[in-house]
């Protein structure tokens, strides 16, 4: 009854502004990551957002968002590798070949407020799926981390880490979201720890994992080479070479290799590379790729 | 979530990027976007940002009006835009790009009342990232560039989705005749493809390298890239709004283009 009274006792005009709230959230410098989303004036907001965003169920969708990916990451002896591609594709096109897929996480330790070669600490999370749900997201993700490093004086685990993320795809299950995503990191109480989390609400923990439209390519390289005592040269050039083969292999998938390794003192980025030469030196040098000619 | 995570399989692949103009599946019948074409363009260097879009607006194969900007100065002092120092350029439906434009030139005007300086870009670029995101269920369907000059002075350029993703980068052009335009900037701002003659035969070919560019070079670009597209795409024409930001300010150019 008061829904219906409250309805019908607001003059149509009050509807053509910004609402109260939302001028007191304009006004307000508080962080705008708040968990508030306007919804479309419809009974079925997730039909209505699948026409007008998903373009595999309808490929002349209107707003195509940026898509597709291979990223993976390993525990090894000595620590973790998280690598990536970089490319973005919205349909056909391709968005973007500059995208950087590997997101520090913890905001008092992130890599652009102080560059140098110096381990920088911190989780490292990988972005595949969408790249603004991911971006938005692993954003939130440091809020938090570093709300609980203050709180807590020390830094949270990776399996707390994950499981805010993890807890929050949950609770957006169905909604639309896409996100796998792969949280490294380590710590004094966990050592070097890999969780797998996606928008379905799925939390994994494990040694090795590859995400995105290019995993199995990734996999069928990383499986047939990967040892847990890798020497930390190894683990590097697996990595990049599995990317590589995705690369390869999936359309989707290109661009730069980006290569991180995770220690205990925190993680080293080891190059964000065009693939191109890389894939010719591992051909003409190593005899890899023996498929593809060189000469016509 | 398996369609994200595996390849999509139904879709073929296409041999244009041209897409349907009709309006997909008849059931919906909430549809509350319009194309309004167009196109946008932004180019860093480095020590000035040029932000550069087509005045077309179309609905269809209508041409609505000859002069609808989509490039808008940020925080401004009054209605002129005087005293701006952040460009946003919109693409894609014009009214989801006009509130989006309002809403951001409010926060950054907040912003400047309760603190007392100017938005730096970064935070801007972030902030912008955000409000789209705030609709990631409902989105805004515009492909939005901001380009101002960071802390050091040097051009800065974001480019976003709809839903905000986002990246900084010296080159993007977004809208309709991105995929015209988009490949003659790979290849004469960031060199793509380009190597140093007699630097090696073959796979020794060294590459390029891509310096920043000077203001003429950049806006001669620009120039030529509407030009261009406007001989091979319909919703492109009527006129190039250019916006140049240095440590000077910003200084607004209008140059005609073909229109038919």
């Amino acid at each position: 009854m008061d829904k219906l009274v409250a309805q019908y006792t607001r003059a149509p005009h009050q509807n053509e502004f910004y609402s109260e709230q939302e001028q007191r959230e304009l006004t307000e410098s508080l962080p705008p990551l708040s968990l508030k989303f306007s919804l479309p004036p419809v009974d079925n907001s997730r039909a209505f957002l699948r026409a007008m965003t998903d373009d595999h169920s309808n490929p002349s969708c209107p707003i195509k968002l940026a898509h597709g990916t291979t990223t993976l990451a390993f525990r090894f002896q000595g620590g973790i590798i998280v690598a990536t591609d970089s490319r973005a594709t919205a349909g056909n096109w391709i968005a973007s070949q500059t995208v950087k897929k590997v997101i520090p996480v913890s905001r008092l330790s992130r890599g652009e407020d102080k560059p140098t070669n110096e381990p920088t600490p911190g989780l490292l999370g990988t972005m595949a799926g969408g790249a603004a749900d991911c971006q938005y997201w692993l954003r939130y993700l440091s809020q938090q981390c570093t709300l609980h490093e203050i709180r807590h004086k020390r830094r949270i685990t990776v399996a707390a880490a994950s499981k805010i993320l993890a807890n929050l795809t949950y609770a957006y299950k169905g909604m639309g979201l896409s996100m796998g995503t792969m949280l490294a990191g380590m710590t004094p109480q966990e050592g070097p720890a890999l969780y797998y989390i996606d928008s379905d609400g799925t939390r994994l923990a494990g040694n090795l994992f590859c995400v995105g439209s290019g995993q199995t390519f990734a996999y069928g390289v990383l499986d047939a080479n990967y040892r847990y005592d890798l020497t930390e040269e190894e683990a590097l050039e697996l990595g990049r070479r599995s990317i590589l083969a995705a690369m390869h292999r999936d359309a989707y998938s290109g661009g730069f290799i980006n290569l991180y390794h995770v220690k205990e003192e925190g993680w080293v980025h080891h190059g964000f590379n065009d693939m191109n030469p890389i894939f010719w030196k591992t051909k003409l040098e190593k005899g890899e790729f023996s498929n593809v000619t060189s000469e016509l | 979530m398996a369609t994200l995570l595996s390849q999509p399989h139904g879709e073929a692949i296409g041999y244009s990027f041209t897409q349907p103009t009709s309006v997909p599946n008849k059931e919906h019948s909430f549809y509350p976007y319009t194309d309004n074409g167009g196109s946008t363009l932004g180019i860093t260097g480095s020590n000035f940002a040029i932000l550069a879009g087509d005045t077309r607006s179309v609905a269809g194969y209508n041409i609505n009006s000859r002069y609808v900007p989509k490039v808008f100065k940020i925080g401004g002092d009054d209605e002129t835009g005087e005293g701006a120092h952040i460009l946003l350029s919109v693409v894609g439906f014009a009214a989801d790009g006009q509130a989006l434009k309002e809403r951001l030139d409010a926060v950054v005007k907040m912003y400047k009342y309760q603190h007392g300086k100017s938005m730096s870009v970064g935070a801007c670029a972030q902030r912008l990232s955000t409000i789209l995101y705030q609709k990631r269920f409902f989105p805004y369907y515009v492909h939005a560039i901001l380009a101002g000059l960071d802390e050091d002075g040097r051009g800065a350029l974001y480019s976003y989705d709809p839903v905000g993703s986002y990246e900084r980068e010296q080159c993007r052009a977004a809208g309709s005749a991105a995929s015209l335009i988009m490949p003659f900037l790979d290849n004469q701002v960031n060199f793509k493809n380009q190597y140093i003659p007699g630097s090696g035969e073959g796979h020794a070919l060294e590459p390029k390298r891509a310096d920043p560019l000077s203001r003429e070079t950049v806006e001669e670009l620009v120039r030529d890239a509407f030009t261009s597209a406007v001989e091979r795409h319909i919703e492109v024409g009527d006129g190039l709004q250019m916006m140049v930001i240095t440590s000077g300010g910003i200084e607004e150019i209008y140059y005609p283009l073909k229109k038919d």
